[in-house]
């Protein structure tokens, strides 16, 4: 199974592998979060969404549905 | 405007570059339109050493020429229009000095593009605690582009940047993204085509979704040729493009960095964090500076606004006394000082409620609001971003539609923009304080709840109520194909600087007397004029009547006096309108009086007030003593014979104000923003029926 960004738990890491949303792919990647690039689960919002993460070195907010969009290896 | 070099000064969101810009101007600030669309600008005058005036840009953040938002495609057209004599002379690119990589993926797009580009390598005492170091001069060696360290919370290198801007500007000579080979072709046809003089330029031309405005008709049909020509399609290589700059830059921060983050600088937001965006606490706390805040604009606020409420009166009575009798004195102190007394009053509410609002943004706390907030506001149709201009809306609405241009789904934005006017804005406050002390009794309910401040409560829940239900449905009704993003920066917390939460106050506050201020102040002129004069006949017969009427009950020369001016208002222009709506707010529990007051608040809504005491004073124009509230009072229901503002007829007013679109600022703000008639009608149209209805509805159910 490939593995996304909702799979990390609080405080995991995980180097970004690809994408499966290529509109969405396009925008993370000008926010940073590229493949190759570290980035680590921080914690979620009250409700379980959004959740924060940190990539290229800033606290970056996204959706789940977002964040299920990002594979990642560990 | 010869020989002012041009500055347009860009950077990411939470770059600090609007600390910076305030640290360049000062005060000298100014909004301005961008030529050929009504898009606001902030710009900002300053002075070189060199003698040389300087015009600088403060253009909304943004990550990427790129654009998602409406503000950053302002932005991108502003940089990418090079023809135009608007374009700036240099660019000043704001950087955070602890997160360079995103920043520089910008400032590579603008240096291809051509621009002389000077990067402001700001809160550098951050990046030093953070333990990061960089090999400056080699940065700039490879970069092609000066760079100045920068602290605009200290100010210091400010004045190095002011140096820096005095010399000839420096362009950047090889580009860093190289076309694709098979773009080469297209790219030198539209040149052609269209004469733009950059390779980048003619590509992000191509490139770019939607066309940027300030091409003509002509040109956006030629960019479809070549597209359809060359097999393009928006966005094609922009993937591509994004790694390859990604790539050059990691290469160049990896030469240029001497020591790299220690992340432990941000242990401090981290904690916060960990309260703030709490399962439980997070909304607790948001909840208590919601209330913190409310709580402030109406008892610190009040003070002030009596102040200057009983300062215009006074005004008022004077020039009544001193200006000798005639329309000119009438007009000044019955008309023009009311009218501006009316719009000053808000100024201490407006004030606080953008004090508050600019300190929770440059704190950093208001990303976490959006945060925490966003699941709950998608479930209307909303975004999280949403909740920055319904707070706002709570000042007022104006303002609050211009923040909605950060919201980069387009339906979200437009349901933003729409449910908005619900929120009781401050121009509703003396409407709705002078309405509950009429009608509302001062009691105090379990010892600590006082009546009538719960009441004020109650309607503006009722109008946030409203709000979120009129999302709802929309959200149903709306159809749309844009996908809604968040992708939000969480910016560390940082102290807030009081120099820059004093000027966004003084800018939002003189834009609020200046916008508002106009159109009251002519609708105070015009009800005026309506009220004071009418058919020279009917005013004629309307006077001798007051004065046989007065002999036979034996009346002094003032109630003489009172009685003449009643029954001509009656006779007057206004009187005459407000007695051909009588038919129509009947059912409502409204008198003609109160009709003329609804109508001119359909202009602006804080204009109640000022039509009461115009309307009023007009009928006893000596006694200074008397308020608003106390004429009010008095006021005889001649059917009845009891007072003309019942229990009923007050929470019927009560509620039209609360739901009533009556701002025709809010409305052609709206156009401008949507860019057709077509929303702000359905707003006022959704609104007033609202309004009536409910206020029908409670009329006919409490009297």
């Amino acid at each position: 199974m490939i593995r996304n960004l909702t799979h990390l738990k609080p405080g995991e890491q995980g180097i970004v592998s690809g994408f499966s949303d290529e509109e969405l792919s396009v925008k993370l990647m000008e926010m940073g979060c590229l493949p190759g690039v570290t980035v680590r689960y921080n914690f979620s919002a009250p409700l379980g969404d959004p959740i924060c993460i940190s990539v290229s070195g800033y606290e970056l907010s996204l959706r789940l549905e977002e964040a299920a969009t990002v594979h990642i290896v560990q | 405007m010869k020989g002012r070099l041009k500055v347009a000064l860009v950077g990411n969101p939470n770059s600090g570059k609007s600390s910076l810009f305030n640290r360049l101007t000062g005060l000298k600030q100014q909004t301005a339109n961008f030529p050929g669309v009504t898009v606001e600008r902030h710009i900002g005058l300053m002075h070189l050493a060199n003698g040389t005036q300087a015009e600088i840009t403060d253009l909304p953040g943004l990550y990427s020429l790129y654009p998602r938002s409406l503000d950053e495609r302002i932005v991108s057209a502003y940089l990418l229009n090079h023809q135009s004599p608007n374009c700036p002379d240099v660019v000043v690119v704001v950087a955070d000095a602890t997160n360079l990589k995103r920043s520089l993926l910008l400032l590579t797009q603008i240096t291809d593009v051509g621009l002389p580009v000077v990067l402001a390598l700001n809160m550098i005492d951050q990046a030093a605690k953070a333990g990061i170091n960089y090999d400056i001069n080699t940065l700039q060696n490879l970069l092609g582009v000066r760079i100045v360290p920068t602290n605009a919370r200290t100010g210091y290198g400010v004045d190095d940047l002011k140096l820096a801007l005095q010399e000839k500007p420096i362009s950047r000579q090889k580009p860093v993204y190289i076309l694709p080979e098979e773009v080469g072709a297209a790219v030198q046809e539209f040149r052609e085509m269209t004469g733009v003089d950059n390779d980048y330029e003619a590509y992000q031309l191509l490139e770019q979704p939607a066309a940027p405005s300030f091409l003509s008709e002509q040109q956006k049909e030629m960019i479809n040729q070549v597209r359809k020509k060359h097999h393009l399609f928006p966005g094609k290589y922009h993937g591509a493009e994004t790694i390859q700059r990604y790539s050059y830059i990691q290469d160049l921060l990896d030469r240029v960095t001497i020591r790299q983050a220690d992340e432990a600088w941000k242990k401090y937001s981290y904690r916060l964090d960990r309260v703030l965006t709490h399962k439980v606490w997070g909304y607790v706390i948001f909840f208590a500076i919601l209330l913190l805040i409310f709580q402030s604009i109406f008892s610190w606020a009040t003070a002030p606004m009596d102040w200057i409420d009983s300062l215009f009166a006074q005004l008022s009575s004077y020039l009544n006394a001193v200006l000798p009798q005639g329309p000119v004195a009438e007009l000044l102190a019955n008309g023009i000082v009311p009218g501006i007394g009316g719009i000053v009053m808000f100024v201490p509410q407006i004030a606080l409620l953008f004090g508050f609002i600019s300190l929770l943004e440059e704190s950093g706390y208001m990303a976490r609001v959006v945060f925490i907030m966003d699941k709950i506001m998608r479930r209307f149709g909303l975004n999280g971003r949403s909740v920055v201009p319904l707070m706002s809306g709570v000042a007022c609405a104006i303002p609050a539609i211009l923040s909605t241009r950060m919201i980069d789904n387009r339906k979200e934005r437009l349901i933003t923009i729409l449910v908005t006017p619900l929120m009781s804005c401050s121009a509703r406050i003396p409407v709705f304080t002078l309405l509950i002390a009429l009608v509302i009794p001062q009691r105090t309910l379990f010892g600590v709840f006082n009546l009538q401040g719960l009441t004020l409560m109650a309607l503006y829940l009722l109008g946030f109520l409203a709000a979120v239900s009129m999302a709802w449905i929309m959200n149903k009704l709306i159809r749309s194909g844009d996908r809604s993003y968040l992708l939000l920066e969480l910016p560390p917390y940082r102290l807030p600087r009081w120099g820059n939460v004093g000027i966004t106050i003084l800018d939002k506050t003189r834009s609020f007397v200046f916008e508002a201020g106009k159109i009251i102040l002519a609708i105070s002129i015009v009800l005026w004029v309506l009220a004071s004069y009418g058919p020279a006949q009917k005013m004629e017969e309307a006077e001798q009547r007051g004065i046989s009427q007065s002999r036979t009950l034996r009346l002094s020369e003032e109630e003489t006096h009172d009685r003449i001016a009643a029954m001509q208002l009656e006779q007057s222009y206004a009187g005459h309108i407000g007695r051909a709506m009588e038919p129509a707010i009947r059912p409502l529990g409204y008198d003609w009086k109160i009709g003329i007051a609804l109508l001119t608040s359909f202009a602006a809504r804080e204009v109640f007030v000022g039509t009461m005491a115009t309307i009023y004073s007009i009928g006893s124009r000596a006694d200074d003593e008397n308020t608003v509230k106390s004429r009010l009072q008095q006021e005889i229901n001649p059917e009845t014979g009891g007072p003309r503002f019942t229990f009923a007829t007050g929470i019927s007013l009560l509620l039209f104000y609360t739901f009533a679109m009556q701002c025709m600022s809010t409305l052609a703000v709206v156009y401008r923003e949507t860019r057709t008639w077509k929303w702000p009608a359905v707003q006022l149209l959704i609104m007033s029926l609202l309004a009536y209805l409910s206020a029908f509805a409670a009329y006919q159910l409490l009297s």
